[in-house]
């Protein structure tokens, strides 16, 4: 079933702009509405905003108003270092499970349900198999705030699934992101003049471009795929190779035992690593890739042209930096756009968003 | 457009050209199982490392200088029945293990190397004790060690078809001690039976003499073990008495590889045999018996530890 009329949630996240943005190019899609708590920091077309923070009671009327019959929920935090642990909670598990509760009962339009999830699912640990496949559970229980929120979350949507046999549920599990525009733990970590390691561990990790996490949404949007599925690039790094194809130097500065006593007094002095992180500079993880394969969806990038690709980034920023502006967003400016009986849709708005704009991806 | 790949040389299956540039209209059809062999990625040739971790350079380097050294020089190997390694697809070897730092391994991928026109890259599985500790953490995948884990057996032999070792004997093996060299311990749960039965490979046992005496552990000393949080904590000839390059210390005894004929495990019924505990069992415990018996005969004819 192609999506026609599609919710996207966390639009001002860098997500679900991204794919709002990619999924506008797409003509059979009719009505693209997004809501969030916070106003858009991307420019769209014709997205319809919706400032609502997530009551499922609210976005159940507009879910329900609107018949829209797909669903993608990008917003899950799946980076300590980009919200408290509280706030991350409150998005990840509470947030969830409202989307879910909007979109159930017996007369509810919703016919798919995407969601993306994250590797930190199945965690880090010394006992790990080399490559984890959709149907593994994480070992042991989640060391970390956002790994047990990860977990319950994608939990919950696997009950909904269970509960819900008419709609179709996608779950993307996704690889720590690089890109030169998201915000990631390692983006971070790989942008530090030298990248810190640790001592004597040169973990196995899989990355996957920007890019590509944004054609895997919109791969799940416009064909019918239920299930659970990994998106990693093809190829698993050591973390020596990947500092290497930045061109950076690796410093093994912490030690290998009591990394995390070390880190405390650190984190005083602003210097701070995330929890998830702990373990996967150590055991690293590295997912199959081959069942979203199957479903016909391709890569653009590999994990070491990801990899190159940032440092080009990160060789690049410091020149660029300043010279482009950002976008600020004005509810007058954007509702006269969509909805002034002078502004000159017919030819200008629908012909120019099908043609002059690509269709990302497949 | 990603670069065109290749695969490097210890890829026995590079991705087909047809499975990459699959057509695009079935697209939300599921491929059958089989083809998901097909979607594994390819080594990308400018890589050094393949996906799991393994490098060919740290291997080579180390294939060049020591494991040379102990192969030819120190421990003087003679190879029978290497015509038993299949020269293609899966196959799990199944060794006798023993010595306090084990040798038996390097020097059967060493032999494989050496002796079989093929050539073939050996894995080698080991405990996930060595993933947490530092150093061996970088090092043990870098020259072909896996963590013994059944996902990783299974993706190894059925899915990259590629030689794979075990030992069922595991830490029971290592840690016997001097008097009881030669006397195989029990082979696990049949674990590795089972796994080989899964992935249709072959099982192909192998023999090892020579590293009990090159590695011999006369006692193990408790408390110190719990002190370094080490495996164990052996008494060698040199250990711990030249500190921990003292693992090292080998005795040149002479060392003997025989490979046994190989199981073809998809006569015992396919995968689906693999549920069958009784025949798993029956497996396993013929293949020790067989072990055992050739190592008898090997050490029955043997004239000298030291000269063979």
């Amino acid at each position: 079933m192609p999506s026609r009329r599609i919710l996207v949630t966390g639009l001002s996240t860098y997500w679900g702009a991204r794919l709002a943005q990619a999924l506008e190019g797409f003509e059979q899609v009719e009505t693209i509405i997004g809501v969030d708590a916070t106003e858009p920091r991307r420019e769209l077309e014709r997205t319809e905003f919706v400032k609502v923070s997530n009551q499922h009671s609210l976005i159940q009327r507009i879910v329900r108003a609107a018949e829209i019959d797909t669903v993608i929920d990008t917003r899950l935090i799946v980076n300590s270092l980009g919200a408290a642990p509280r706030e991350a909670h409150e998005n990840n598990v509470i947030g969830t499970m409202n989307i879910l509760a909007a979109c159930t009962g017996s007369d509810s339009p919703v016919r798919k349900f995407v969601f993306k999830s994250s590797t930190n699912y199945y965690g880090s640990e010394q006992d790990d198999p080399a490559f984890f496949t959709e149907p593994m559970r994480r070992p042991h229980p989640p060391r970390s705030r956002i790994e047990r929120d990860v977990v319950e979350a994608d939990n919950a949507v696997a009950d909904f699934a269970d509960k819900r046999p008419e709609v179709t549920v996608t779950v993307l599990r996704c690889a720590n992101v690089l890109g030169p525009d998201v915000d990631t733990n390692f983006t971070r970590m790989f942008s530090l003049p030298v990248v810190p390691t640790v001592l004597g561990f040169d973990p196995r990790l899989q990355f996957v471009h920007e890019d590509d996490i944004v054609h895997a949404l919109e791969h799940a949007a416009l064909n019918s795929i239920p299930g659970v599925y990994n998106v990693a690039a093809d190829g698993v790094l050591a973390l020596s190779e990947a500092i290497g194809l930045l061109g950076k130097r690796a410093l093994p500065a912490l030690p290998p035992f009591g990394t995390a006593a070390l880190l405390a007094p650190l984190r005083r002095l602003g210097f701070r690593i995330p929890d998830e992180m702990l373990n996967l500079l150590r055991f690293g993880r590295g997912v199959d890739n081959r069942l979203y394969k199957a479903t016909g969806f391709d890569y653009g990038y590999t994990s070491r042209e990801t990899v190159i690709r940032l440092g080009e980034h990160l060789r690049l920023e410091p020149v660029r930096r300043g010279h482009e502006e950002g976008y600020h967003y004005e509810r007058e400016v954007e509702e006269f756009l969509r909805w002034s009986p002078h502004v000159r849709r017919g030819r200008a708005g629908d012909d120019g968003v099908a043609a002059d704009r690509e269709p990302l991806g497949i | 457009m990603p670069p065109e790949r290749t695969s490097l040389s210890h890829v026995s299956e590079p991705v087909s050209d047809e499975a990459a540039q699959a057509p695009a209209d079935h697209l939300p059809e599921r491929r059958p199982a089989e083809r998901m062999r097909d979607l594994l990625p390819a080594i990308e040739p400018e890589r050094r490392l393949d996906d799991w971790g393994r490098s060919e350079r740290v291997e080579g380097a180390m294939d060049r200088t020591l494991i040379e050294f102990f192969y030819r020089y120190w421990f003087r190997a003679e190879v029978e029945g290497i015509e038993n390694v299949p020269a293609e697809g899966g196959a799990l070897l199944v060794s006798n293990h023993s010595g306090a730092l084990p040798p038996d391994a390097a020097m059967i991928a060493k032999a494989i190397r050496e002796e079989q026109p093929a050539g073939r890259p050996l894995y080698i599985t080991v405990e996930h004790f060595f993933k947490g500790y530092p150093g061996f953490s970088m090092l043990i995948p870098k020259i072909g060690g896996v963590a013994a884990h059944p996902a990783n057996v299974h993706r190894l032999l059925y899915d990259e078809r590629q030689l794979v070792l075990v030992f069922p004997e595991g830490r029971k093996g290592t840690e016997k001690l001097y008097k009881d060299r030669y006397r195989l311990r029990r082979f696990g749960r049949g674990g590795f039976v089972e796994a080989a039965i899964r992935a249709e490979a072959k099982l192909v046992p192998v023999c090892v003499v020579g590293a009990e005496e090159a590695a011999p552990i006369f006692a193990h000393v408790g408390f110190m073990q719990r002190l370094t949080g080490l495996l164990y904590f052996p008494i060698t000839p040199t250990f711990p008495w030249l500190g921990p390059l003292g693992m090292l210390g080998y005795l040149p005894a002479k060392f003997k590889l025989r490979f046994l004929e190989p199981i073809d495990t998809v006569e015992l019924g396919g995968p689906a045999a693999a549920e069958d505990k009784a025949l798993v069992q029956t497996v396993a415990q013929e293949i020790r018996a067989r072990i055992q018996e050739n190592l008898h005969q090997i050490v029955a004819r043997r004239k000298s530890v030291w000269f063979g």
